[in-house]
């Protein structure tokens, strides 16, 4: 195990850092639309946005970056693999986000939302000024919880031919024949990453829990 | 205080309820109500618990849909139209049992929101009123502090001046005392009774008979979803004349 395979690694956990980005990104775009969606008071759009949840949290990762790669591909529609990544990992994101966060919307008190109609504040206003904040808030353990599944999650992008962390760790030890020490260095990198966001998690977890200022 | 019990005239109604039934799927929550509220009346409604108070006053400003009668608010017709139920709320100011405060705002905050979203009034503007009705309700000095800093009684008077911002021709409360502390009701009741003073309109669902017997125009009885007595205050204290009134009557004077 020397520095060319160190650094090796290196790019695949830069990778790694790119996927999570993107999802988390795109992912936290579309969720917060999902979660929108999921709440509206319209019973056909909420029930649709439901449905689209269940099949997106329902179905595995792999097989939803494997229809985006190879399946749109048979039918016409060759996307490279960053477009089908992120596509992927955005849909899949939004679903586990958009949930989350239909969750907190709704553990917003009653009150909070009722006091704003009586106020005549418009929907958008009601959702930027009073729901959403007081929601961000909730959501946070649980949205920085899904952030460190979504990082372990990126190694599925290695299906559609990204080498990213997982997969360099693959073909390193595939060179040098020393598979502990290579998945040993490429665990201590997810622990890396992973590790004090969890602690994050659990500390705004605490914090939250705490009686409000 | 108290006027005469001369039939509203409807010219002159602010608030105009006519045959009005809401269901809650199955469950009957308001039967044929009948009510007109005249500029500058002060109401107080009360009645046993579950008899449909909260349902009646939250009609008025359409936080409850109902499915059949009419409601007339300053002479806008709420229908199912968005713009009908806007102009109505900006019309009618609500406090709530439960204060609802916007936890995440300071109290100067909860209080510039609508006018400024609403009202499109500047920061300026309302800024300056928001402080005006603040210290008319006696809590200037806390407009910087967040609602969990203040006690019960104070995260009311806060609720108050905050629907007062938006310059409402009609007041709601919903019992907005009865989640306080014995010792901060009478801190919320003398500011109501001051908004009284100054010719508000007033629809207060509450089980303060003091209160009833000082400021209220009328009072008026429900059970089970109905009206069943409208009288002076003097009259339906002294003399209630409908048998649940006066059962009803008897509890809350056991329990003062
Ligand atoms: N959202 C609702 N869904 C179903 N039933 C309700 C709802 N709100 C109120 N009710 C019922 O309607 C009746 C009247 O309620 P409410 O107006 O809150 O009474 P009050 O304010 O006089 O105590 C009660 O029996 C209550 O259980
Ligand atoms: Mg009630």
């Amino acid at each position: 195990m020397g520095i060319p395979e160190l650094l090796f690694l290196l790019q695949g956990l830069k990778w790694t850092l790119a996927l999570s980005a993107i999802g988390f990104l795109g992912g936290g775009i579309a969720g917060l639309l999902v979660a929108l969606a999921r709440t509206s008071e319209r019973t056909a759009l909420a029930r649709g946005t439901a449905a689209y949840i269940a099949l997106f949290q329902g179905t595995p990762l792999l097989m939803q970056l494997f229809v985006t790669y190879y399946g749109l591909a048979l039918v016409g529609l060759q996307l490279d693999p960053w477009q089908a990544v992120a596509i992927g990992f955005t849909l899949n994101a939004s679903a586990f986000l958009g949930d989350i966060w239909r969750g907190s919307i709704e553990a917003v008190p009653r009150g909070q939302v009722e006091a704003a109609r009586a106020l005549s504040l418009g929907y958008a206003s009601r959702m930027v000024d009073i729901v959403l904040p007081q929601a961000f808030r909730i959501s946070l353990p649980a949205t920085v919880g899904y952030l460190v599944q979504l990082i372990k999650g990126t190694s599925l992008a290695s299906i559609v031919g990204f080498t990213e962390l997982a997969r360099a760790g693959a073909i390193v030890s595939n060179q040098i024949f020393k598979p502990l020490v290579v998945f040993g260095i490429v665990g201590a990198m997810y622990f890396a990453l992973c590790f004090p966001l969890s602690l994050v998690g659990s500390w705004l977890e605490r914090r939250l829990a705490a009686p409000t200022r | 205080m108290s006027a005469s019990l001369s039939p509203p005239d409807p010219g002159d109604a602010l608030i105009s309820m006519t045959g009005v039934d809401k269901w809650y799927g199955s469950f009957h929550a308001l039967k044929s109500v009948d009510l007109q509220v005249r500029r500058g009346e002060k109401i107080v409604l009360c009645g046993p618990s579950g008899s449909g108070k909260s349902t009646l006053i939250r009609c008025i400003n359409r936080l409850e849909t109902v499915q059949q009668g009419r409601i007339v608010v300053d002479g806008i017709a709420l229908d199912d139209s968005a713009q009908a139920v806007d102009a109505v709320r900006r019309e009618v100011g609500m406090v709530f049992q439960s204060f609802n405060l916007f936890p995440h705002k300071t109290v100067l905050e909860n209080c510039i929101l609508a006018p400024m979203r609403v009202r499109k009034a500047s920061r300026a503007e309302a800024e300056a009123t928001a402080r005006t009705y603040l210290d008319r309700v006696r809590i200037g000095e806390q407009a910087g502090k967040y609602p969990a800093q203040l006690s019960g009684g104070q995260q009311q008077r806060v609720a108050i001046a905050r629907a007062l911002c938006m310059e409402p021709k009609v007041m709601l409360f919903d019992e907005p005392t009865s989640a306080l502390d014995p010792e901060m009701v009478k801190e919320v009741l003398d500011t109501m009774i001051g908004l009284a003073r100054d010719g508000m309109t007033m629809v207060c669902v509450t089980h303060e008979m003091g209160f009833a017997r000082q400021v209220a125009d009328r009072v008026i009885f429900m059970a089970e979803g109905e009206i069943l007595e409208e009288a002076t205050p003097d009259a339906f204290f002294r003399t209630p004349r409908h048998p649940r009134a006066r059962a009803f009557l008897g509890e809350i004077l056991a329990h003062h």
